[in-house]
């Protein structure tokens, strides 16, 4: 299984941030087995780090490795739809379905 | 304290946008955001970009936002304006905040989410290079982006709140679908910002006529209505204030000459320096004559002058005057007279106000001719042909410029045009040729009807056009009715009776 590289951009410590950060962190441990390196950037902090990938939404999650790119924005409390994202293989077949690239 | 401020009126900023300061009178207001909306085309970028650029060039930084063109597109579209973009980002005066979308990026919405990643960047941009004003284009672009429409609204008023904490100055414009209708397509753009703005492309008898209008400043006065404006190359958005032209003009008394003496002398001395005379007279009746010697007069008191000339051509107009004794190239080669000349519909009638205010500036002549009004008067609707008149007559007084315009009548005896009925009270004097017809010949006739501020010759005279020019004769003393284009002859005898009937009534004339 390759490994996930995933950056998170948040808005300073809100009550946002800690649930996407903790909506995230669960689906990793259960869907990625601990195979992945999470980042995470306060655009408030590092607002250039924002304005090099262009993002405009906090929290966005970056997926950069495997390829493609994904980018899924929100609190990541639609556990469906983060997976979808990270393209991750589950035995849900829906998932699958929904998943297949357009 | 705090009652003190109350009263503080809101401070404005000269944009630097030629004349929308004075339609705006002063500016925008300083540390507010202003709405622009307008349809597809209508400019609203230009305008965005203009305001950003004319800070710069005054020396103040700005910050550009983009949500729907990306800043490569916008760098190069505006390098035809003259506004150099790349360079002020290197000289650290403009930052771009490149939030266009990116079609080869698919975005997952998976729960709530915020914007404050985009007002973190901006906010970066700002201090990054102490910009005092921010343009945002376009805000509905945002709303295209997220599926979730009411979060983006919402952030969207909590960005505007946020740019005027930091203290700038913005612009955000906004989508519409229709000219006259709904301010924005979204509906809840006008309510994130303190002023609205809107340009209009309106398509009016075939041609588009662009106009900008303020609807709403809040806590500050502006100009009420559509205000016309063109967008010229190098220059971008130049609005043409209608009203406020009138305020600063100046009269004077100085005389100068028509180029004929005895116009002069029915004129009562010659033209007035910054007045604007109209010579009305149908084809051939001698009206470019009358432009040739009036050029003529100019240059022979070693005075510049421009001729506007829309019915002629160039060679044309050369060939004319020399068949009159005048050497239009000499004139030219000696510095004191241009010619520019053109089709009246190759550019709309905004655009030549502009082209004409633009070579004045550039010849600064003492003498504007032009030949003929009624060319340009079918090239915009008369709404915009008044306004043109209007902007060209007052701004050639302002200049101090004595003008010299002809129009053209419909009919060959008598008759008026629709170029006269509108532009006859924003002249300062008016000069009539007209045909006489007398026992089987086409006489010409001339009077002068309106001398604004002088006494000046009431009687229609005959002239004759000869290899010298204009040679004035005598009063057409026993015809009536030359204007009204029936002139009736008069029996010597019955003249005689009318005129001493009229002396005996008033014996001190």
């Amino acid at each position: 299984m390759s490994k996930y590289l995933l950056r998170l951009f948040v808005t300073g410590a809100s009550t946002r941030t800690a649930t996407a950060i903790s909506n995230l962190r669960r689906i990793c441990e259960q869907e990625l087995e601990g195979q992945f390196d999470l980042e995470i950037i306060d655009v408030l902090e590092f607002p250039e780090l924002a304005e090099d990938e262009k993002i405009l939404a906090t929290p966005t999650l970056i997926k950069s490795l495997p390829l493609p790119l994904r980018r899924v924005i929100g609190d990541l409390s639609d556990t469906e739809k983060v997976l979808l994202g990270l393209e991750v293989q589950t035995v849900r077949s829906h998932v699958n379905d929904a998943g297949a690239p357009k | 304290m705090s009652a003190a401020r109350v009263h503080t009126p809101v401070e404005k900023i000269a944009t630097g946008i030629s004349s929308f300061d004075i339609i705006a009178k002063g500016g925008l207001p300083r540390n507010r955001t202003t709405l622009i909306s307008g349809t597809a085309g209508s400019g609203k970028t230009i305008f965005a970009v203009q305001f950003i650029a004319a800070g710069i060039e005054a020396g103040v930084p700005g910050v550009f936002v983009t949500f729907e063109e990306s800043a490569t597109d916008i760098r190069k579209n505006m390098l035809s304006f003259g506004w150099d973009l790349e360079r002020w980002e290197s000289e650290g005066k403009l930052a771009f905040v490149d939030a266009s979308p990116d079609p080869s990026v698919d975005i997952i919405e998976a729960g709530g989410f915020d914007l404050g990643a985009l007002l973190a960047r901006v906010k970066h941009a700002v201090r990054k290079v102490k910009a005092e004003r921010v343009a945002v284009d376009s805000l509905g672009a945002v709303f295209s982006q997220f599926s979730d429409q009411s979060i983006v609204r919402s952030e969207l008023f909590r960005i505007a709140c946020a740019l005027k904490a930091i203290g700038v100055t913005a612009v955000l414009t906004a989508e519409r679908t229709e000219d006259y209708g709904p301010i924005a397509r979204f509906g809840v753009e006008e309510f994130i910002a303190d002023n609205v703005m809107i340009l209009r492309n309106v398509l009016e008898d075939e041609s588009r006529r662009r106009t900008i209008e303020i609807l709403k400043f809040r806590g500050c006065d502006h100009q009420k209505g559509e205000y016309p404006f063109t967008i010229v190359p190098n220059g971008g958005v130049i609005v043409i204030p209608l009203s406020a032209m009138h305020l600063s003009m100046k009269s004077s008394n100085v005389r100068i000459s028509s180029g004929n003496a005895s116009l002069d002398e029915m004129c009562g001395g010659g033209l007035f320096r910054d007045s604007v005379t109209l010579v009305s007279g149908a084809t051939g009746t001698g009206k470019t004559l009358t432009v040739t010697q009036f050029l003529q007069g100019g240059a022979s008191n070693g005075e510049r002058c421009l001729l506007l000339a829309f019915e002629e051509s160039r060679d044309q107009l050369v060939r004319n005057a020399t068949g009159w004794g005048f050497d239009f190239e000499e004139m030219e080669r000696q510095g004191q007279l241009r010619v520019v000349c053109d089709y009246p519909d190759v550019s709309g009638l905004e655009d030549w106000l502009v082209t004409i205010q633009a070579a004045i500036r550039d010849f600064k002549p003492h003498r504007v001719a032009l030949d003929s009004l009624s060319a340009l008067e079918h090239v915009g609707s008369a709404k915009a042909f008044r306004e043109f008149v209007i902007g060209l007559t007052s701004f050639i007084k302002h200049e101090e410029i004595t003008g010299l315009f002809t129009s053209t009548t419909a009919s060959l005896m008598g008759g008026d045009s629709i170029t006269e009925t509108h532009i006859s009270t924003l002249t300062d004097s008016i000069i009539l040729l007209r045909y006489v017809e007398m026992f089987g010949e086409m006489k010409r006739g001339l009077t002068v009807l309106k001398m604004r501020g002088s006494a000046h010759d009431k009687a229609i005279r005959e002239f004759t056009i000869d290899k010298g020019g204009m040679r004035m004769g005598q009063p057409f003393r026993n015809v009536t009715g030359i204007l009204a284009g029936s002139p009736v002859h008069v029996s010597p005898s019955d003249l005689e009776r009318v005129w001493g009937q009229l002396e005996a009534d008033s014996p001190e004339v």
